[in-house]
């Protein structure tokens, strides 16, 4: 198994070239990457250009107008004042943290309960990554039906006797609404609002959105299986010689995933946070399909927010703003990261 | 993942729960294995019932008489559809493919002063989300003529695939030994002639995993799709299949049996080439 992960450099190559051909050996690298670097530049960052020149234009018709709005970033100052917008930004942050913590935290313990090499590990392991190759679309239709209030995981809790258990003690049955709930759990508008006096008046509730967590439910169900294997890849590095080391002395088994193998795999928790937390950034496809932008836009996200107000709405210079947002989000997370990977050689 | 243990009978052996802990592992295994089998039996057994027997009540029992299901009007509904995610996904998986290993060479054993930060240059693109990129894109597609055509997708797809298969190929590349390179420096061999007589030889697992990644993306593609091909009849098996979820007119063993057959192609590919997938995610490490 190739366990070089992501961007790391290779060495360079001891290849002397001879005089007579030094000349034509030097250009030719840089000529045949020119096909690839023009399309980049066009495609990737003109075309990034362009979009925050639309964003900050009067383009929000139909009709094509890439005047510069006035004043400068006004689109911007109305997204920001938008109660969707706070919604939008509020969802990112909870799905992003309670995704990671799902996927990373599952994936690590798959990988160590694994790697006992019990019968059937191969193939569970293979289970377990499976949703990773299908799409996001059919695993939001799965998880829309599951999660259907009426029926689904419901009738699930109903058929394993919880709620006879709670009703037979006094309390109501257990029947959440699941994705049509709009409500937040741990509103910290009042407690926030202490500092800053604004947050009072939000009509937004910051907290954790109840329609949410089927979809970071499923969100981990797909990619978790990702962030096992990246462990799984990382845990064959470790050598054998390490862990008898460990055991001679005198670790037991336990100590050793702890004080050997967890600190060694660091790296990977790393690498693995920030292509998961750049995915779930960009989210759209999974909520596109399992519940749109929700009860209150309670599952609305940036990526539903730009193709509604972009295709839909046709007010372009909002969705491209929104859409610079998101870049801006992604670049955070990835441009540290890509540059450290480069540097390192 | 290389199995530790050759021999069946040692493995076995080895594979046995031993202590108390290895049957509470293996019980928490099983645990995990039932959640994420979970929406497969969903949508395979609701997919494979009759419209009249999807009631609400019965939804996780087995079907009571076997028959088609939904699954005779979801491969009605979804066969065109399928057809174009194949024309689309083949030639620019291949495209892309061949394209990367190009870059990948060169990234790999012709680094220059410079190249380094072109390969970040590049790559970065492969992080961006596709909403930032999507109005010019757009405008340049109507331009060209070709907005709402498969050709036009193919060549979105090739060119906002380049990153990743460049950075797959140039780690597969950078793992074959420079002493090859140095032999065929010595037989006179220049840049061309090395790729061609040296590396693209030994190219085949690295275009496997390539491969099997880029037509998994690609298949499974649903923003570029839904904006590029406004046109139903044109549009991949992700879209018609969203649009299908989407009417009030279709029932929903038609909606998970067309979603069993929307992602057929891909869990096929990956029960029968997964080594090579995860070969393909390590290195790419990314899901678009």
């Amino acid at each position: 198994m190739q366990t070089k992960l992501a961007i790391n450099s290779p060495p360079r190559t001891g290849v002397e070239r001879p005089a007579r051909r030094r000349r034509l050996n030097d250009l030719l690298p840089p000529l045949i990457l020119t096909p690839a670097m023009i399309a980049s530049l066009i495609f990737v960052y003109a075309f990034i250009a362009m979009t925050i020149w639309v964003s900050l234009s009067k383009w929000g018709t139909l009709r094509m107008d890439l005047n510069l709005r006035e004043p400068f970033g006004y689109t911007y100052q109305q997204m920001f004042s938008m109660p969707r917008w706070h919604a939008n930004l509020r969802n990112t942050f909870v799905f992003t943290i309670l995704f990671l913590i799902g996927s990373i935290y599952v994936g690590l313990l798959l990988a160590l309960l694994l790697d006992r090499k019990l019968i059937g590990h191969t193939i569970l392991r293979n289970v377990f990554l499976f949703p990773y190759a299908l799409s996001f679309i059919v695993t939001g239709i799965a998880w829309r039906w599951i999660f259907n209030p009426e029926t689904g995981i419901n009738l699930l809790f109903d058929g394993l006797g919880i709620n006879h258990l709670i009703t037979s003690m006094g309390g109501t049955p257990f029947k959440p609404g699941w994705t049509t709930d709009p409500s937040v759990l741990f509103s910290i508008n009042n407690w926030l609002g202490v500092i800053f006096p604004g947050v009072k008046n939000m009509s937004v509730h910051l907290g954790i959105p109840i329609a949410l967590i089927p979809v970071v439910i499923a969100a981990c169900w797909q990619l978790t299986g990702f962030s096992m294997a990246m462990y799984i890849a990382g845990m064959a590095t470790i050598s054998n010689d390490l862990r008898e080391a460990a055991r001679i002395d005198g670790a037991n088994e336990f100590q050793i995933y702890t004080n050997v193998i967890m600190p060694l795999l660091r790296p990977i928790s790393v690498s693995t946070a920030i292509i998961l937390g750049h995915v779930s950034l960009k989210i759209f496809d999974l909520i596109f399909a399992m519940t749109g932008t929700g009860p209150g836009f309670a599952t609305d996200v940036p990526g539903i927010f730009v193709f509604d107000q972009t295709f839909k709405a046709t007010r372009y210079n909002l969705g491209a703003a929104a859409s610079v947002v998101m870049l801006f989000l992604v670049s955070l997370v990835i441009v540290p990261y890509l540059w450290s990977s480069i540097r390192k050689r | 993942m290389s199995t530790a243990t050759s021999s069946p009978f040692y493995s076995l052996r080895q594979a046995l729960p031993k202590t108390f802990w290895d049957y509470i592992v293996l019980v928490v295994l099983l645990g995990f294995m039932l959640f994420f089998l979970m929406p497969i039996y969903v949508m395979v057994v609701t997919g494979l019932k009759e419209a009249r027997n999807v009631s609400l009540s019965t939804m996780w029992n087995l079907p009571q008489q076997l028959s088609g299901g939904g699954f005779v009007e979801a491969w009605h509904r979804l066969e065109p559809n399928l057809g174009n995610s194949l024309m689309l996904a083949i030639p620019a998986t291949i495209i892309s493919a061949v394209w990367g290993s190009i870059n990948g060479y060169v990234f790999a054993k012709w680094r220059f002063r410079g190249s380094n930060l072109l390969f970040g240059i590049l790559v970065f693109g492969m992080f961006i989300p596709y909403q930032s990129i999507l109005i010019p894109l757009i405008q340049f597609l109507q331009r060209v003529k070709l907005y709402g055509t498969i050709p036009g997708l193919i060549t979105v797809h090739v060119i906002y695939g380049i990153a990743i298969t460049s950075l797959i190929f140039r780690n597969y590349y950078a793992n074959i030994p420079d002493e090859l390179m140095e032999a065929a420096r010595i037989d006179g061999a220049g840049i061309v002639r090395t790729y061609m007589n040296v590396m693209l030889p030994l190219s085949l697992p690295g275009f496997v995993v390539v491969g099997i990644f880029q037509f998994t993306n690609i298949w499974n593609d649903f923003l570029f799709g839904v904006t590029i091909l406004p046109n139903p009849a044109a549009q991949p098996v992700t879209v018609a299949l969203n649009n299908l979820s989407g009417s009030f007119s279709v029932d929903w063993n038609v909606v998970m049996a067309g979603a069993v057959v929307a992602a057929l192609p891909t869990a096929l590919v990956y029960i029968f080439l997964g080594r090579f997938f995860v070969r393909g995610l390590l290195a790419g490490s990314v899901k678009g």
